[in-house]
């Protein structure tokens, strides 16, 4: 339904090969596992929930490969639905395989993904080469993926246009001590195309609109945007059994978007076999140039925006989850099988963008916000 | 003065020297360690990834991500 975040979503697919791979060594495959977990997304008006399936098989101890069946139901209310058009229900079925290749020191990687719903459907190529060496104490890797997509209307039959991505990457992985161990990754995306939201409007003052001040129009995104991206994380092995996880990440893009986050996470081992982890994470974004919550005139810039994913705001989160492995005689032809959940609490705060649904003098609406709860159930099963 | 020029000229030595890996394999259990992994569970990873792209504009050297949308 939105296409400008699935624009830059569907790029996301590179890193898809690295799914169950360890970071230590890339000289060792994923392991044999089967995944089932259900998501749950619950926020600002929109609740999106399905099953991941994801099933990881090794042959002949040189070749690693896995198939992931991922659907979204979403069922939208969100205040942009609600300021400008009713609300929806639809479906997103994504479906991917890849396979992780081990010569030597040597991985290999090749995935393909197709994500398919009424009004997009997109593919996504990648590949993915990674090199341990200087006493597998540091890894190197790079990958690069493609992506084509196909933008559609409901509604409009006569509308249809296409997108298409290109992702690079750089990964550093070096252990600097006993305990810790670091990643850095370098990533630039080039889009092309159709990036804009076909359902989603503009806001402008006009006198002639009656007590509201104001009317809409469509959006109109620039055809191209470049991006990069810098991340560090970090693992510390600390005194007693227990890890504290770091991130931080940089991004800027050609839209004048520039954003960061950091990430605290701190992974705790029981002797029951309970895992106990908790973060907290805090992202902040500056908007788009062309992004404005109310325009002065109708056409009054050659670029429009006013999706909120694009202005200025903060999502501060936290997290916590819970691992436990099963040790059940039914599951015994498993190795291994644990059952997870993990909830995170996220506020968003928006510093230009407007609600309004809140009624009030147009331009002096109260600012936007809204929370949401992500759930992550599953059970994993290595065998 | 002469501790100074010894101990600058053995690091200078030891800098021209080739780096040799300083952790060794056996060394390594504690960064074996499961909860050592940057991301255990790559499903969930994925989808927590996938949350994060389509409500922040930004996009890019996530660690593992996944497609789609969901988000208006």
């Amino acid at each position: 339904m939105v296409a400008t975040k699935k624009t830059k979503i569907v790029i996301g697919l590179l890193s898809i090969f690295a799914m169950g791979s360890g970071q230590v060594s890339s000289g060792v495959l994923p392991e044999d596992r089967i995944d089932v977990l259900y998501h749950s997304y619950d926020g600002g008006g929109v609740t999106i929930d399905g099953p991941s399936v994801l099933v990881r098989k090794d042959i002949a101890n040189k070749v690693s490969v896995y198939g992931n069946y991922y659907v979204d139901m979403v069922s939208s209310a969100s205040i942009d639905v609600e300021a400008t058009a009713s609300a929806y229900t639809e479906e997103r079925t994504q479906l991917s395989a890849g396979a992780d290749y081990l010569y030597d020191k040597t991985m290999i990687n090749l995935s393909f993904t197709n994500s398919s719903e009424d009004d997009y459907e997109a593919n996504t190529v990648s590949f993915g080469i990674s090199q341990d060496f200087f006493g597998d104490l540091t890894t190197l890797g790079m990958g690069f993926s493609l992506g084509d997509d196909t933008v559609k209307r409901n509604g409009d039959d006569a509308f249809e246009e296409s997108t298409e991505h290109r992702r690079y990457n750089l990964s550093l992985t070096q252990i600097l001590t006993k305990n810790i161990i670091a990643n850095l990754v370098i990533e630039t995306v080039i889009d092309e195309g159709f990036l804009n939201n076909p359902y989603r409007s503009v806001r402008y003052l006009d006198e002639n609109s009656g007590s509201l001040g104001y009317s809409y129009e469509a959006e109109l995104y620039p055809h191209t945007r470049n991006s990069d991206a810098l991340a560090l994380r970090t693992m510390y092995y600390l005194p007693y059994r227990a890890a504290l996880r770091f991130e931080a990440r940089y991004f800027s893009d050609s839209w004048g978007i520039s954003a960061n986050n950091v990430e605290l996470r701190y992974t705790h081992p029981f002797e029951s076999g309970l895992i106990l982890e908790a973060k907290v994470r805090r992202y902040q974004q500056d908007g788009a140039d062309f992004y404005s919550d109310l325009f002065a005139f109708k056409e009054a810039t050659n670029f429009r925006a006013r999706d909120k994913e694009l202005s200025t705001y903060s999502n501060t989160s936290i997290g916590l989850g819970l691992t436990y492995e099963l040790k059940s005689e039914y599951l015994s032809w498993f190795n291994k099988s644990t059952v997870n959940l993990y909830w995170d609490h996220m506020q968003f705060d928006y510093d230009d963008f407007r609600d309004v649904t809140a009624g009030g003098d147009v331009g002096t609406e109260e600012l936007y916000s809204f929370d949401a709860d992500v759930i992550r159930f599953y059970f994993s099963f290595w065998y | 003065m002469k501790h100074l020029l010894i101990v600058v000229c053995a690091l200078t030595l030891a800098a021209c020297g080739p780096i040799k890996p300083w952790v060794k394999p056996y060394e390594r259990q504690n960064l074996a360690d499961p909860i050592m992994s940057f991301e255990r569970d790559a499903v969930a990873t994925q989808y927590i990834n996938h949350v994060y792209e389509t409500r922040e504009a930004s996009r890019g050297a996530e660690g593992s991500g996944g497609g789609g949308c969901g988000c208006n």
